[in-house]
């Protein structure tokens, strides 16, 4: 019973959004607000419906009901409780179900939130929002029904993939979710905008915390993504460029540079057409890796099942969906254009070559990706695009990024004239460039240019976020005055939380591929494995032990430092019972200071063949990465942005200039 | 005129991306040509191997020389391998041509007993207990399928189990036209 | 059914520097059997095997190039991640670099275009509007935001 109310809660859903696209847009037609307040009850309910039929599949999994299609395949009787949980989002079509629930979640939130909106900009906003779930509900209704019931039941499921059977599961596919279905919102403002043939700097303060939010979700959705993979699939790497990593990649790069091009249009009403198609990039890039993901034209270890009948009504929905809003961005972006002026150097100038840098990079990414593709379709031959091109191709575009990431937050607007910037910077500069030539020389490997470079470059970056801090510590008087910190508002402090992120980041990346320790060998119990003058591996003893669905043989390494125990690691091989499937658990041992990582290979008569990883600073790649999501959302959390508006006159002088420039041409 | 080309840029570059994507539908990602169609069979790998003693009178590898001859690789860990075998059998007993079987990575026991229960349509079967010879082929998945013509050249590969249909349409004109 | 006969051949020996050049040369190769997985990180029969064959050739002196040639021969362009310079890949190699040119001479065109002339502007409205947007964003600015 519960899949049949599912499907007709959904079916209903699917109603709401008709209603929610077609009821407020006849309404800014027709002038009548009766029309245009139909907006909110229309996402309320959508987004009860869709609640109502996203429980009834969680519940069907939870109590294990094998007549539904997904239970029968992806769960199991041994399955724990909140595995469980997370196998309702662990296939294709509970994944889209999940989908559908973020892009209703959204539209409710937007509806409750944006009474301060204007009531046209707000209709045609929540409308266009309806339309594209409309595409979502008839993919999932027609070609990929959650609820379809198996006849007969099967007494037990295939389970879930063992791969899948982590806490990672259950948080990174909701997260990455929030944040690609969150730029819808950018681009219903975008398609909004258009269509209304205006931006005024009200509309961008308006996107800009839904933005932010999205794509701090995003950042924090591939963080645990990476991280998963890295513990999980036992080789010790963090990052393939796999097409579904580059796919969740793509809409963050050019979601990174929506949210600082948004900056520029909200203070100074420029780089309108920049941010229009950025907002309709991040979502088109959204929708594209939805594509590659489901569509079977690229193979990758995250991708599911694939049906090309799938692909074909995806495609549709992307000519319809991208095809459509870049047609009426190709019509209508002339309207767009603002015209304030700014001079070669300023941070307007610094932030029109970070949209430019970080378009191209995303370019890069999706040429590697679809490349084989392409070749492919030319008949040209199979090739392989893999991480050796991309790292090779990746870094360089991003130095120029980050080296702007220190001078930009210190430039002016409009013009900051090149001297009196060198000169509040050049102790930065001058300590980056040193410590970071030098510092390698400390280590005892070979001295590594890419090294030097990559710490150079993580030094700069937080060189100039301790710069701007240090600079806004300065009282009038010229003394130094923490307290002052305190008037900065929240879109500041999530700015340098953030750029620290990136050179937390791009110090942990460095130190990792410059300095890791890499051994393979036979180790049987007793063996003793060197792996630097003070740490050494002691192969303690095997143990078998039982699961809750797998067997497991476990090897107990004693860890020696100047050889007294210092603790101890604990990898197994597991064997699920349901698939038969052997899966491979690294045993950790973190610290800020790097990871030591093992995992077993072969079995060898008596023994295993055991890879050890040594892996300094690894753990600063995520902290990095969590820091620029949690800068976002405190950016977002802006206190300007939740300011009480008056309703009648929301015009401010802002947009009186701003309307003012348009008029002027 | 400039305008115009800017703000329909991205679209143009949309549909040339959807475009290959809808031509990418049709294709499958995982199938990789060989590079030795129309290239020299590395036949010589297969003479080194052991013989699987399944039958008293097996062909040997180098009376092949002259000969159209069909190469398939098995094992009896394959279940894809049980699947076209009965194809197998029947094309054998046509005696159309020699196939010969590489047993790849398959414990002789074994192999012999998957043999006796299924039928043996080889001419002779070599083992290829390393699977050095394996990768002389460019093998990556059993079963394969390769068919070498009187030059010892190869002249088709077909990776996955044989169907009928494969057999009748493509291998069967192709095995006639290269024994002309 | 039965499993497939595993890899019984014991490890080549390596030293340090061939060691080193091995895990690179393992990134660069993919498994073939695998969904994307090259064969540092596959435990697939198949990539075992082929890094055995990869250790032997390393062993005998052959040098990266070589090896990759004698893959590339048996399972063709496929079976190297990184993709090999020709005709074919001219676009995927340049294509980054080109489009970074192209963005540097667009990020130069609209600089020319936008750029503020001071001895140009006539004083007039739109000037005290710009005048007035300065005043009161200079309080921004101060903050440094």
């Amino acid at each position: 019973m519960t899949s049949e109310l599912g499907h007709l809660a959904l079916a209903l859903a699917m109603l709401c959004g008709i209603c929610l696209a077609i009821f407020p847009s006849l309404g800014v037609w027709r002038r009548d607000a009766r029309l245009m307040s139909m907006a909110s009850p229309a996402a309320y309910w959508q987004l009860l419906l869709v609640l109502l039929a996203f429980i009834c599949l969680v519940e069907s999994f939870i109590s294990h009901d094998f007549s539904n299609q997904l239970v029968a395949n992806h769960s199991n009787r041994d399955l724990p409780f909140w595995y469980r949980v997370a196998a309702s989002w662990g296939s294709h079509e509970g994944s889209m179900l999940l989908w559908i629930l973020m892009l209703a979640a959204w539209t409710a939130a937007l509806a409750a939130l944006s009474g301060n909106l204007p009531q046209a900009m707000r209709a045609r906003v929540l409308a266009v929002l309806g339309a594209v779930s409309i595409g979502f509900y008839l993919f999932a209704l027609i070609t990929s029904n959650p609820f379809d019931r198996v006849v007969p039941a099967p007494i037990n499921g295939r389970d879930l993939n063992p791969l899948l059977q982590d806490p990672g599961m259950v948080f990174h596919p909701p997260l990455l979710y929030m944040g690609y279905v969150g730029f819808a919102v950018a681009f219903a403002f975008a398609i909004a905008g258009l269509i209304e043939g205006r931006f005024d700097s009200a509309w961008a303060r308006w996107v800009r915390p839904w933005t932010n939010v999205a794509w701090a979700f995003l950042s924090l959705g591939i963080c645990l993504g990476s991280f998963w993979a890295y513990y999980e699939l036992g080789w010790g790497g963090w990052w393939f460029w796999d097409p579904v990593e580059n796919a969740s990649f793509m809409p963050w790069l050019t979601g990174t540079a929506l949210i600082h091009s948004l900056a520029v249009t909200e203070k100074r009403g420029n780089f309108r057409s920049w941010t229009v198609l950025l907002a309709i990039m991040s979502f088109s890039l959204s929708l594209l890796g939805t594509f590659l993901v489901r569509s079977g034209v690229l193979t990758s270890v995250h991708a599911f099942a694939t049906d090309p009948t799938r692909g074909v009504f995806i495609l549709i929905f992307l000519c319809v969906v991208i095809g459509g809003s870049l047609s009426l961005y190709a019509a209508r972006a002339h309207k767009v254009h603002a015209s304030q002026a700014y001079s070669a150097m300023s941070r307007e100038s610094m932030l029109l070559a970070n949209n430019i840098v970080m378009v191209v990079a995303m370019l890069a990414v999706l040429l590697g990706t679809l490349y084989p593709l392409i070749l492919d379709s030319l008949d040209m031959g199979k090739i392989s695009v893999g991480p050796p091109y991309f790292d090779a191709v990746f870094l360089p575009l991003m130095l120029p990024a980050l080296f702007l990431m220190a001078v930009g937050p210190l430039a002016r607007w409009r013009d900051a004239p090149v001297l009196p910037l060198v000169q509040r910077m050049r102790w930065a500069f001058a300590a980056s460039l040193v410590i970071g030539l030098l510092l390698p020389l400390t280590a005892d490997s070979s001295y590594k240019p890419m090294t030097a470079l990559g710490l150079v470059m993580a030094l700069w970056v937080a060189g100039g976020v301790g710069l701007a801090t240090l600079e806004n510590m300065k009282s009038p008087s010229g003394g130094i005055d923490v307290s002052r910190l305190a008037l900065q508002p929240g879109s500041w402090w999530g700015m340098q939380l953030a750029h620290l992120g990136v050179a937390a980041f791009v110090l942990g990346v460095t130190l990792v591929n410059s300095f890791e320790i890499e051994i393979e060998k036979k180790l049987s119990p007793g063996d003793v494995l060197t792996i630097d003058d003070r740490l050494s591996l002691r192969y303690a003893e095997t143990s078998s032990r039982q699961g809750p669905n797998y067997e497991a043989i476990q090897v107990r390494f004693e860890l020696l430092r100047d050889n007294q125990v210092i603790g101890e690691l604990r990898p197994e091989k597991r064997r699920y019972k349901a698939s038969s499937m052997v899966m491979t658990e690294a045993g950790i041992r973190r610290s800020l200071l790097g990871d030591l990582y093992i995992s077993l290979g072969e079995a060898v008569d008596g023994g295993w063949v055991t890879r050890v990883q040594k892996k300094p600073a690894v753990n600063w790649i995520w902290m990095g990465v969590l820091m620029m999501g949690l800068g976002g959302f405190w950016a977002a959390a802006d206190a300007r942005y939740r300011k009480k508006r008056v309703p009648s006159s929301n015009t401010t002088a802002m947009d009186v200039s701003s309307r003012s420039g348009e008029v002027s041409g | 005129m400039n305008r115009w080309i800017r703000a329909g840029l991205p679209l143009a570059l949309f549909l040339v991306i959807a475009w290959f994507l809808l031509k990418g539908l049709d294709r499958n990602p995982r199938e990789i040509p060989s590079p030795l169609i129309n290239k020299p069979a590395p036949s010589e790998v297969l003479e080194v191997l052991d013989v699987l003693d399944v039958q008293s009178q097996a062909l040997r590898v180098k009376d092949l020389k002259g000969q159209v001859w069909l190469l398939n690789v098995w094992g009896s860990w394959c279940s894809g391998c049980q699947v076209e075998h009965p194809l197998l059998n029947r094309l054998a007993a046509e005696r159309l041509l020699p196939i010969v079987g590489l047993a790849w990575k398959d414990a002789p026991a074994q192999s012999r007993d998957w043999l006796s229960r299924l039928g043996n349509p080889y001419a002779t079967v070599l083992m290829d207990l390393q699977g050095k010879a394996a990768i002389e082929w460019g093998v990556y998945g059993a079963p394969e399928t390769f068919l070498i013509d009187k030059d010892n050249n190869v002249r088709f590969k077909h990776v996955g189990p044989l169907t009928a249909d494969i057999i009748d349409k493509q291998l069967r004109p192709m095995i006639e036209q290269l024994k002309r | 059914m039965s499993q497939a006969l595993p890899n019984q051949l014991p490890p080549v020996p390596l030293d340090e520097a061939q060691q080193q050049r091995l895990r690179k040369l393992y990134t660069e190769i993919r498994c073939l059997v695998c969904q994307n997985q090259s064969l540092a990180d596959s435990a697939a029969d198949l990539a075992v095997d082929l890094r055995h064959e990869v250790q032997s050739q390393i062993a005998k002196g052959s040098s990266d190039e070589q090896i990759k040639r004698w893959l590339v021969q048996r399972y063709g362009d496929f079976v190297l991640y990184k993709p090999q310079m020709q005709a074919s890949t001219a676009i995927l190699w340049a294509g980054p670099f080109v489009s970074l040119a192209i963005g540097g001479l667009i990020w130069r065109t609209v600089q020319r275009r936008r750029s503020i002339a001071p001895s140009q502007t006539s004083p007039g409205r739109e000037d005290q509007m710009q005048r007035a947007r300065q005043l009161l964003l200079a309080d921004d600015d101060e903050k440094g935001r």
